[in-house]
């Protein structure tokens, strides 16, 4: 059994836009390529628009992909065996609140993969089952016969996590799990992530745009820009020697709730805005708000390259 | 005894719903001094909002402040009418909100809707008012003003939009700016962009702001003096230092714990246990009592007083008095 557990390989999302009287592609993940490892927990990050959620989500066959490849423990992952595949591969969503059917109990929300994917034999082994997922995420077993509406967004996002765990998966996308919730319960549910997987096992693939909350569940960060990835490294590498410059400037943007800290960086302005994924730029995407724009920037995209210790960056200049 | 730029004080504002009447702030004072960077924050529900709309006075139909007063520079302004509220709002207390998306009207230009604010509150018209506010746009690091001046609202990018906010609140020289969690719905990098102009424009114009977040991150980068809110009262307050190195409120020193930073990436978070107070139904004594790890009999029944810690800090917990009881240095 190989150590990596899903592989994604220039993985392409283009979504057609009417411009005018053209259609014209929209690149929202232009040829993006990682690796996430058994029990390993990948932090993907950037900013809104950069398609980090659409990785996800193409990653499970949300979307089907432009071009590209996903294999699952070697196994491609194709349009026939996708529902088989997702007996292995779950999805956590980010807003707890228009992810559960709000006419459904929280027992059938969690009960449906499970009757998708006939796991249960009969009635009182799914109810079984059930009570169990419950308790394992923190639920009063009481709460069963409930509906979402009548819990507070923290819990919702238990039974979001309960519903993913039901069939047992290796794998789970988080996709921004924990930015609808309250600072206070943000805790709560990071931890049972953190719990789950040293438990169960499970990979993750986390999406997030807070670069304190990825950093601290993740073993890894591979940060993207505008559908591409620019950078990869173990989180600790990354978040204390950052070479990309757009990773630089994201870090240095984040505020660090210590005051002596936050106030002693020097933070590193970005010019301008992110440039519109119809209007990309050529050559590096990142160029038009690059302190080390130069000519070759314009005309060729760089690749990412290893810089040693499994520390990969896409840049020309550093 | 120097007079206070505005002072709240025992602020008590209640929304009266179909449910019965939310006690969102509940007894709320502090001050504000010139040039002062004060920051509140607290969960969705803590009341930090609604303190905000009350100084403005521009909360919903169902709320009403119920007690307390106001005062500006010694005059009391929870009493004016509303006519005299339209002199203070823009002209000695501006606002700007939390999503720079839905706070601008689509249908005028962004000229348009500057201007407004300029020839309602200064004696400036026409081409003057014009001038003043690409003056404005310029001031806020807009580049164009002329052509941004001609546009409508969806044709700028969120930042540029919450800019074109703050130029309209700084359009007459506000002596308070009230930012009511002015980067929350804006990326990091665009984030810090605002942070820097809001500190920038704060040290050139030598105006007080009153932010209001619920990111401790944005609390320590930007404010002077810090209140804690929870459950529509106050819980801790004091110098940035003091709040994030000395914390002396339960609920403060839970908040703390929870959020990642920098010293606890390997160790686990230690989350706040339960789930936020339901406003319509608060317990008799500190709000916090029931997710507090370390509750007594008095937390249930008695509503704590806020205490002095030092010259700098206050905490309204009851573990401080018994702790002064027991002869340990508070």
């Amino acid at each position: 059994m190989s150590e990596t557990l899903v592989e994604v390989k220039n993985l392409k999302q283009y979504f057609p836009v009417r411009a005018g009287f053209k259609t014209v592609p929209l690149k929202a993940v232009d040829d993006v390529s990682f690796e996430v490892g058994r029990g390993e927990t990948l932090g993907l990050v950037g900013e809104s628009g950069c398609g980090k959620t659409t990785v996800g989500r193409t990653v499970l066959r949300l979307y089907e992909p432009t071009a590209g490849e996903v294999r699952f423990d070697g196994e491609l992952v194709t349009d026939k065996n996708i529902t088989a595949m997702r007996k292995q591969m779950q999805m956590v969503f980010q807003d707890p609140y228009s992810s559960l059917d709000p006419r459904m109990t929280v027992e059938d929300i969690i009960g449906e993969p499970l009757d998708v994917h006939h796991l249960c034999a009969n009635r009182k082994e799914r109810r079984e089952k059930i009570l169990e997922l419950m308790s394992f995420v923190g639920l009063n077993a009481e709460h069963a016969r409930r509906y979402a509406h009548e819990f507070s967004g923290g819990q919702r996002q238990r039974i979001g996590i309960a519903r993913a765990l039901a069939v047992d998966p290796k794998f789970i996308v988080c996709d921004e799990p924990v930015s609808a919730l309250d600072v206070s319960i943000q805790a709560q549910v990071i931890n049972m992530f953190e719990e789950l997987q040293e438990k169960l096992g499970v990979a993750y693939l986390f999406i997030a745009h807070d670069l304190l909350v990825v950093h601290h569940i993740s073993r890894r960060i591979a940060v993207m820009y505008l559908g591409k990835i620019v950078e990869v490294a173990d989180s600790d590498e990354l978040n204390g020697h950052p070479v990309h410059p757009y990773t630089e400037s994201l870090l240095s943007a984040v505020p660090i709730p210590d005051p002596d800290v936050t106030r002693a960086r020097k933070r590193i302005l970005l010019e301008g805005d992110v440039p519109s994924p119809l209007h990309m730029p050529t050559g590096c995407a990142f160029r038009t708000r690059c302190r080390f724009a130069t000519e070759q920037c314009a005309h060729e995209c760089p690749a990412l390259t290893d810089r040693g210790g499994g520390h990969f960056v896409a840049c020309w200049n550093k | 005894m120097s007079e206070k730029l505005l002072s709240v004080q025992d602020l008590h504002t209640s929304f009266f719903t179909d449910a019965g009447e939310v006690q969102a702030v509940n007894g709320v004072s502090f001050d504000l001094d010139r040039g002062e960077i004060l920051g509140i924050v607290g969960e969705s529900g803590s009341g930090k909002s609604v303190t905000a709309y009350s100084i403005m006075q521009i909360l919903a139909d169902t709320g009403k402040i119920v007690g307390g007063k106001i005062l500006y520079k010694g005059e009391e302004i929870s009493k004016w009418s509303e006519k005299q509220m339209q002199g203070f709002r823009g002209k000695c207390c501006s606002i700007i909100f939390q999503d720079p998306m839905t706070s601008l009207n689509p249908v005028f230009t962004i000229g348009s809707q500057l201007t407004e604010a300029i020839t309602l509150h200064t004696e400036k018209h026409g081409k003057e008012a014009e001038a003043r506010a690409a003056e404005l746009l310029t001031l806020v690091g807009i580049n164009e003003p002329d052509k941004r001046l001609r546009q409508y609202p969806f044709e700028l990018s969120g930042g540029m939009r919450q800019r074109v906010m703050i130029a309209m609140a700084l359009a007459c020289e506000p002596d308070i700016l009230i930012a009511d969690e002015p980067t929350t719905a804006l990326d990091v990098t665009i984030q810090a962009q605002i942070l820097e102009l809001m500190q920038d424009l704060q040290k050139k114009l030598g105006m007080a702001v009153i932010l209001v977040t619920h990111d401790l991150g944005v609390i320590a980068d930007m404010c002077d003096n810090i209140v804690v809110m929870y459950g529509g009262r106050i819980c801790e307050r004091g110098t940035a230092h003091e709040i994030f190195y000395n914390p002396r409120h339960e609920y403060t020193r839970g908040l703390l714990r929870s959020i990642p930073n920098v010293n606890n990436m390997k160790k686990k978070l230690i989350p706040i246990s339960g789930t936020p107070i339901n406003m319509l139904n608060m317990p008799k004594g500190c709000a916090f009592c029931a997710r507090c790890d370390n509750a007594m009999k008095v937390c249930l029944t008695e509503i704590p007083e806020e205490l002095w810690i030092n010259d700098d800090h206050k905490a309204a917990c009851w573990l401080n008095v018994r702790d002064a009881f027991e002869g340990k240095e508070v």
